[in-house]
């Protein structure tokens, strides 16, 4: 059945996926987000433990969904995974690296003989939440800002920056963008934690969360708005229907008004996001991680809509225009992506075991008994 | 494709090696070990005796330690295909990148979601939903093993694929007999088997230990007990594993078998080495002894790689040099056709780039004529396909010896714990401290053997490493070699801290 249909279809149906999974990767991002507060908000030793036994639940599941969404993009589109990866090495070896170091450190952190000492691992922690996820926003920015490679008529890559991909940090779209990110996993992390934990054993914690939650947004929202200014006036990149890239005037305005249904989603996510902002902080609720969630996978969905459909090549190339992938020349064989497509019919199963899990895990709020048991973090 | 850069080919070589092979410290332990606390609840939940509820935990928390390091080495072989080893990503990632999606959709969230009720959840899951959780995470963690290794299976024997010279990459064209290859299935069972035995090694050592320092004795034997009995189990499947591994390879790669068993002159009733130290002088073709001493099984290696008393067992020089009358094609011969494949291939592209569909036609009729040995084009000359034999071959044979050594103290295990008197065995004990260091140095060789003997190739036959890499300056890779080296050792030395402190405060601190 999937079998039959056009090839066309099925790299759009896998761009829908991949886009799906980076979205929910980005509202995940609240693990991150709560690791950067852990300082600010937690004061003492049961203020942490209450954090990190709270963030300690969720973030195999974080780190997980990246995994996954660099396993359907290997899977889905090959020559990206390739051109990428090999291309902008430094950029996303980084990133890997506070991924390395984040997985051990709720584990180890509190053991005796840990060899580094609990400070050490909340810096991984730290470090995770915040230089991690900049990057990865800064690497996403470079699906508008375009990348330094060309490819050979053997679909070989060669990075022609000498920075090998940590030159995207340094274009001021890139990262903003990435600021943007940091800041908002921040709003996810408070309204996350505020929804997660028991406050009676630290009162003063939820105000400082709640605070922390506008204080975040309000960090966030220069750095949004000059992305979404940049990306409706900058110039953007465009193929034509023989596969012709050129750069093209307001390209990514002109995405968004030809498909209504993204700037629907990009509004409504913003919106959401804000609307959880308001009831963490000034209504007293502690529901907003729902709000801010839903809201932050809205507009991951839109600004991967936006980079990848309406004749828009996913990953420019600034040194080579005709060297852009597009997820028409970038994808798997017919035959791979009819097969994924199989696969991926269980991901509404995973999806249900997932939330009923975290329905039954999260049935009675992170306290006292949690971080006095001897398996705590 | 370009010159190749040979100290970029070896930094990337060296790096994956390291990554590897740290990751695998701690894989084959999360496989068994899953499985053996999955038991040690199920007898738990089937008794209510709180003792056995005691021992499942005390055993989970090593889990915890291990499996958290296991994570943190594991990401980055997910995206080093990427970054290190990009041409090939692109080359053979309509193929190999499907398992690896599968991976993390049907395994990974298994794993990262059960874990949690397993660790967190006692009291706030029921005890069956709880038993179910564990079963679970040692399910996605066997089941995650399942899909990296059919991928790896599918490198040593390329299977349900054909060439597309429009697209210049290899692409699927039947994911059954990818999934179902017998070498993904050979490697998957070998290697969950002997994982297992290493994490059964694991609770011997540590339950040996108390028993020789007379702490915790209980919980040493009755863990004994369930080891043992999974030990021996794990281990004869082991066996029949491996011994389908040798046939595969001897059908498949019989390079990689001439290398591990060191055969140089292939013959009818080759006999096997039981017992040798071979000749470091020794190269291909100089006529030399491989072996300054041996001791050899008559026809054992025919028996192992043909199920045959009197077939024909290539050795290296025949597969190198060509053997006319065993109808073997030496490399020299491949690597004439396949610089010809090259050269069609090149040809087919510029022609329609140029827009000559005439000579495009042609070029590419010439191109299919020589397709099946373009990987070997590659190649500089005949010796170049030749593994490092000496490691090939010792790493082959201590694997083996250990493995031997497992099967026996599993059964002694088995019958002094069914008597009752292990406690007693007092010479006996030290060997099972020490057994899990022997685990783990025979499941590093097992990959030395799978990993070094199939070199030069990325992809058998098909892809060698010199064109697999990403187009890096081997500075890079060389730093990031450095980087991991010196992280993961840090992280490693924090685990054998955390693990030995965690050992040595017994079940009370678990």
């Amino acid at each position: 059945m999937i079998g039959s249909l056009d090839t066309a279809v099925l790299q759009q149906i896998w761009w829908i996926l991949a886009a799906t999974v980076g979205s929910l990767f980005l509202f995940l991002t609240f693990v991150q987000g709560g690791q950067t507060l852990l300082w600010q908000v937690a004061r003492n030793d049961t203020e942490k433990s209450l954090v990190i036994n709270s963030l300690g639940r969720k973030w195999e599941l974080t780190f997980t969904t990246l995994v996954l969404f660099g396993g359907a993009l290997f899977a889905a589109f090959p020559k990206f995974y390739a051109t990428s990866f090999g291309g902008a090495y430094w950029v996303w070896i980084l990133i890997l690296f506070t991924f390395i170091v984040q997985a051990v450190s709720y584990e180890f952190r509190k053991k005796p003989n840990n060899l580094l000492g609990a400070r050490v691992y909340e810096i991984f922690l730290f470090i995770n939440g915040s230089v991690g996820i900049l990057l990865i926003g800064a690497a996403v920015g470079t699906f508008f800002t375009g990348s330094n490679f060309t490819l050979n008529q053997f679909n070989q890559v060669t990075w022609t920056h000498p920075l090998r991909g940590l030159e995207a940090a340094f274009s001021l779209f890139n990262l903003s963008l990435g600021l943007f990110l940091v800041f908002n996993a921040r709003v996810l992390g408070s309204m996350y934690l505020l929804n997660n934990i028991d406050f009676a054993l630290a009162p003063e914690m939820e105000m400082r969360l709640r605070r922390s939650c506008l204080i975040s947004l309000a960090c966030a929202l220069p750095f949004l708005l000059y992305v979404l200014a940049s990306l409706l006036l900058m110039q953007g990149f465009s193929f034509d229907e023989n596969g012709v890239v050129s750069l093209v005037s307001g390209k990514y305005l002109a995405n968004l008004l030809a498909m209504p249904a993204v700037l629907i989603l990009l509004l409504a996510g913003l919106v959401l996001v804000v609307w959880g902002v308001i009831l963490t902080a000034f209504l007293g609720g502690f529901r907003g991680i729902w709000f801010g969630g839903l809201g932050t996978v809205l507009v991951g969905l839109a600004v991967f809509f936006t980079a990848g459909f309406n004749n828009t090549p996913f990953y420019p190339s600034k040194a080579d225009l005709q060297s852009s992938l597009s997820i028409f020349n970038a994808s798997s064989s017919h035959y791979t992506l009819t097969a994924m497509t199989y696969v991926a019919l269980v991901i509404p199963l995973v999806l249900a075991y997932i939330a009923y899990v975290w329905y039954l895990m999260d049935g009675r709020k992170i306290g006292a008994e949690d971080i006095s048991d001897t398996k705590a973090y | 494709m370009g010159e190749i850069d040979l100290a970029l080919v070896n930094w990337s070589r060296a790096q994956f090696a390291l990554t590897a092979m740290y990751h695998w410290l701690f894989v084959p332990l999360t496989l068994g070990l899953s499985f053996l606390c999955a038991f040690f609840e199920t007898i738990y939940v089937k008794t209510g005796n709180e003792e056995w509820k005691h021992l499942t935990k005390f055993w989970m928390t090593l889990f915890g330690i291990n499996f958290a390091i296991g994570v943190a080495t594991g990401i980055i072989l997910e995206f080093e295909f990427g970054t290190n080893w990009s041409n090939y990503s692109w080359m053979v990632g309509d193929i190999f990148g499907a398992p690896l999606a599968v991976e993390g959709i049907v395994a990974f969230f298994l794993e990262a979601t059960f874990f949690a009720v397993m660790f967190f959840g006692w009291d706030r899951v029921s005890k069956g939903f709880h038993l179910f959780s564990t079963w679970m995470v040692a399910v996605g963690s066997n089941l995650s093993a399942l899909w990296i290794l059919v991928a790896n299976g599918w490198m040593q024997y390329p299977t349900g694929m054909a060439f597309n010279p429009d697209t210049v990459r290899f692409e699927m064209q039947n994911f059954w007999e990818v999934l179902f290859s017998p070498v993904a299935i050979a490697k998957f069972t070998h290697t969950t088997s002997t994982s297992f035995l290493v994490a059964v090694m694991f609770v011997f050592a540590v339950s040996s230990y108390y028993l020789i320092k007379r702490r915790h004795v209980e919980m040493a034997k009755r863990s004994i007990l369930v080891a043992s009995v999974f030990g021996l189990i794990s281990f004869v499947y082991a066996g029949l594993t491996g011994d389908e591994s040798a046939y595969n390879n001897a059908r498949i790669q019989p390079m990689k078998l001439a290398a591990y068993e060191g055969l140089y002159e292939g013959k009818r009733g080759a006999d096997l080495v039981a017992f040798g130290v071979m000749n470091p002088d020794k190269t291909v073709g100089d006529g030399q002894d491989p072996f300054l001493v041996e001791v050899a099984i008559p026809k054992g290696l025919s028996l192992l790689g043909k199920r045959q008393f009197d077939a024909f067992i290539p050795g290296v020089n025949d597969l190198v040099y060509g053997n006319a009358e065993e109808n073997i094609v030496g490399y020299d011969q491949k690597i004439e056709r396949g610089k010809q494949a090259i050269a069609d291939l090149s040809a087919y592209k510029d022609a329609q780039k140029a827009g000559d569909a005439g000579a495009a036609e042609i070029a590419l009729a010439q191109f299919k004529e020589n397709q099946e040995f373009l990987g070997f084009g590659y190649l500089q000359k005949p010796e170049d396909g030749i593994p490092p034999v000496q490691t090939s071959y010792y790493s082959f044979h201590i694997m083996v010896y250990l493995a031997v050594f497992f099967g026996l103290l599993c059964l002694a295990y088995l019958v002094y714990g069914i008597k009752d008197t292990i406690e007693e065995k007092r010479w006996l004990l030290p060997f099972g401290v020490i057994s899990f260091f022997l685990a783990m140095i025979a499941s590093q060789a097992g990959w030395v053997v799978a990993e070094v003997g199939r070199q030069p190739w990325a992809i058998q036959n098909m892809l060698p490493v010199g064109v697999a890499t990403s187009n890096l300056a081997a500075g890079n890779v060389m730093t990031t070699f450095w980087m991991f080296a010196i992280l993961f050792t840090l992280l490693l030395l924090a685990e054998i801290k955390i693990m030995l402190n965690q050992i040595k405060k017994g079940p009370e601190g678990a």
